[in-house]
């Protein structure tokens, strides 16, 4: 349909649970947590294992890439945008948004990587574009 | 403990205004309140339980005191637009339990009023909320939500915007007959497919209306209802359930619907080949689409081919649905469609829905509805009722 353009992004509000997230963010890495006790990863990263309900995770940091799980182009929005949930090479999915691209580009299954995108006045935004 | 047979739906209520910027919303909670009363034939100071949900602004305790409730019982559980179903639900579990005798539930709202843009703006998350800080740049609408569970839908099972359209289309045969209709006009699928993209694939056809307005519900025991001389609806089956991330491995293809509705019919003793009218959630065309499957009234990926070709108009195909018009085109009060859901089936259960789509001896429904983010985290709640 479109070339999807740079939006206005409401920056996040990092609390002391996610302070390390955020601060990896601004160095341009996206950090994931994992359950020590089961080994599995899981987003939105928490400090509390979402398979246990223990303090045993970790951080690790994800390759970034990743393929469309399903996405949305909004059109109907003052700066369309395309929303979506890309499941990431490590196994879970992130909500994010599809960027740098047109939103004809745009398929379930495609091969996106990560890219940041600054917030109004908070840290960068973890995004995917097509590779 | 089952709810089985210990309570009955006595009052029903639904507002008839669709636009009151001249109302306060404790004046229409109010006012469905008293209709729903006045239906069931009882009075203000027979009320000893009151349920409400998020829209009731300031909680329980507020529309308690503005309406002067003398409670015994209260439950404000919310879970988004399927609220009211758990309120009957739990209302029922109160009686049982014999903690309140008449229990009022109450919904009622004004985002027409207010011009709110209910799909393609975000509803407001508090930066404590534990998803708001990982998703609030990302701008999760209702809209987009949606559209992500139908995209997956048409991918893993080829259903198309058409087959999404006849859920539209017989909506819209239905409120031709509802004087009180936002949209009484009857459309085609044509018509759908070529209204504006919202959001993709989700047309602007493809999504319910926004409309200020309420209804009310009252529920009792048997031996309350067998003194109002009104038809009887009783209450045999409920469930309810979240569905949410599982930590990353969203699964887009199933809903809440999917554990209620098994609780629901395993409660109720009956299945879905027994049910004679369906209320199901319609935010969305999509919405109705994922309920139905997950419901079992077909197989999953099944839902595009069932709902085509009128299967959901009411004398025409097999499961009539949203006799009223629904969501989809007759009202959508406080952006909360699970209150007229209830009503509607309480309509058909009576024999009181408007002839033309009158159910024939409409003795079994099934009410179900999904609340806040079908494509994050969401609600499901079912009821089940007979009438006797």
């Amino acid at each position: 349909m479109a070339m999807i353009k740079d939006r206005e992004l409401t920056p996040p509000v990092p609390n002391a649970e996610t302070a390390a997230f955020w601060k990896a963010a601004e160095d341009g890495r996206l950090l994931i947590g994992r359950c020590t006790a089961t080994g599995r990863a899981f987003f939105y990263p928490r400090r509390v294992s979402p398979f246990t309900l223990s303090g045993d995770v970790e951080w690790i940091e994800a390759s970034g890439r990743g393929t469309i799980y399903s996405f949305s182009y909004m059109a109907r929005a003052k700066v369309p945008f395309a929303i979506a949930y890309v499941e990431l090479e490590e196994g879970p999915m992130v909500l994010t948004n599809i960027v740098d691209c047109d939103s004809d580009q745009i398929a379930i299954g495609l091969p996106v990587r990560l890219v940041f995108k600054p917030s109004n006045g908070g840290p960068p935004i973890p995004m995917f574009t097509p590779e | 403990m089952t709810i089985k047979g210990k309570a009955y739906i006595v009052g029903a209520f639904e507002h008839p205004t669709r636009k009151a910027p001249d109302k306060s919303l404790a004046e229409l909670h109010a006012e469905c309140a008293a209709g729903a009363l006045a239906d069931a034939g009882l009075a203000k100071d027979d009320v000893d339980g009151y349920f409400c949900g998020g829209d009731a602004l300031g909680g329980a305790a507020s529309f308690a005191d503005y309406m002067n409730l003398k409670l015994r019982h209260v439950d404000s559980t919310d879970a988004g637009g399927c609220s009211p179903l758990i309120h009957v639900s739990h209302a029922a579990q109160a009686i049982a339990a014999g903690k309140c005798d008449v229990a009022l539930v109450t919904l009622a709202g004004r985002p027409r009023s207010d011009g709110m843009a209910t799909g393609t703006t975000p509803r407001p998350r508090d930066p404590q909320q534990p998803d708001a800080q990982f998703e609030t740049a990302m701008t999760l609408t209702t809209a987009n939500g949606y559209a992500m569970v139908a995209a997956r839908h048409m991918h893993e099972f080829a259903t198309t915007s058409e087959q999404l359209a006849w859920i539209k289309v017989a909506a819209s045969h239905h409120a031709q007959h509802n004087p009180n209709a936002m949209l009484p006009q009857v459309v085609t699928v044509e018509d759908v497919v070529n209204s504006p993209i919202v959001s993709t694939p989700l047309h602007r056809l493809d999504c319910c209306v926004i409309s200020d307005g309420g209804g009310a519900l009252v529920v009792t025991r048997p031996e309350i209802a067998n003194k109002l001389g009104r038809p009887r609806v009783r209450i045999i089956g409920s469930g309810e359930a979240i569905k949410h991330q599982s930590a990353g491995y969203v699964d887009l293809t199933y809903s809440a619907a999917v554990a209620a509705g098994r609780a629901a019919f395993a409660e109720a003793g009956v299945t879905p080949a027994d049910i004679r009218y369906v209320s199901i959630y319609d935010s969305f065309t999509i919405t109705v689409l994922v309920q139905i499957e997950d419901l079992g009234f077909c197989e999953k990926g099944k839902g595009g081919a069932f709902v085509a070709d009128g299967n959901l108009i009411s004398g025409v195909g097999r499961l009539p649905f949203n006799t009223d018009g629904g969501g989809l085109c007759n009202n959508h009060p406080a952006n909360r469609g699970g209150m007229t859901k209830v009503i509607e089936a309480v309509r058909q259960l009576r024999g009181e829905a408007h002839p033309a789509v009158q159910v024939k001896d409409c003795g079994l429904a099934l009410a179900h509805g999904t609340g806040l983010a079908l494509a994050a985290r969401h609600g499901g709640a079912t009821l089940i009722m007979e009438r006797e």
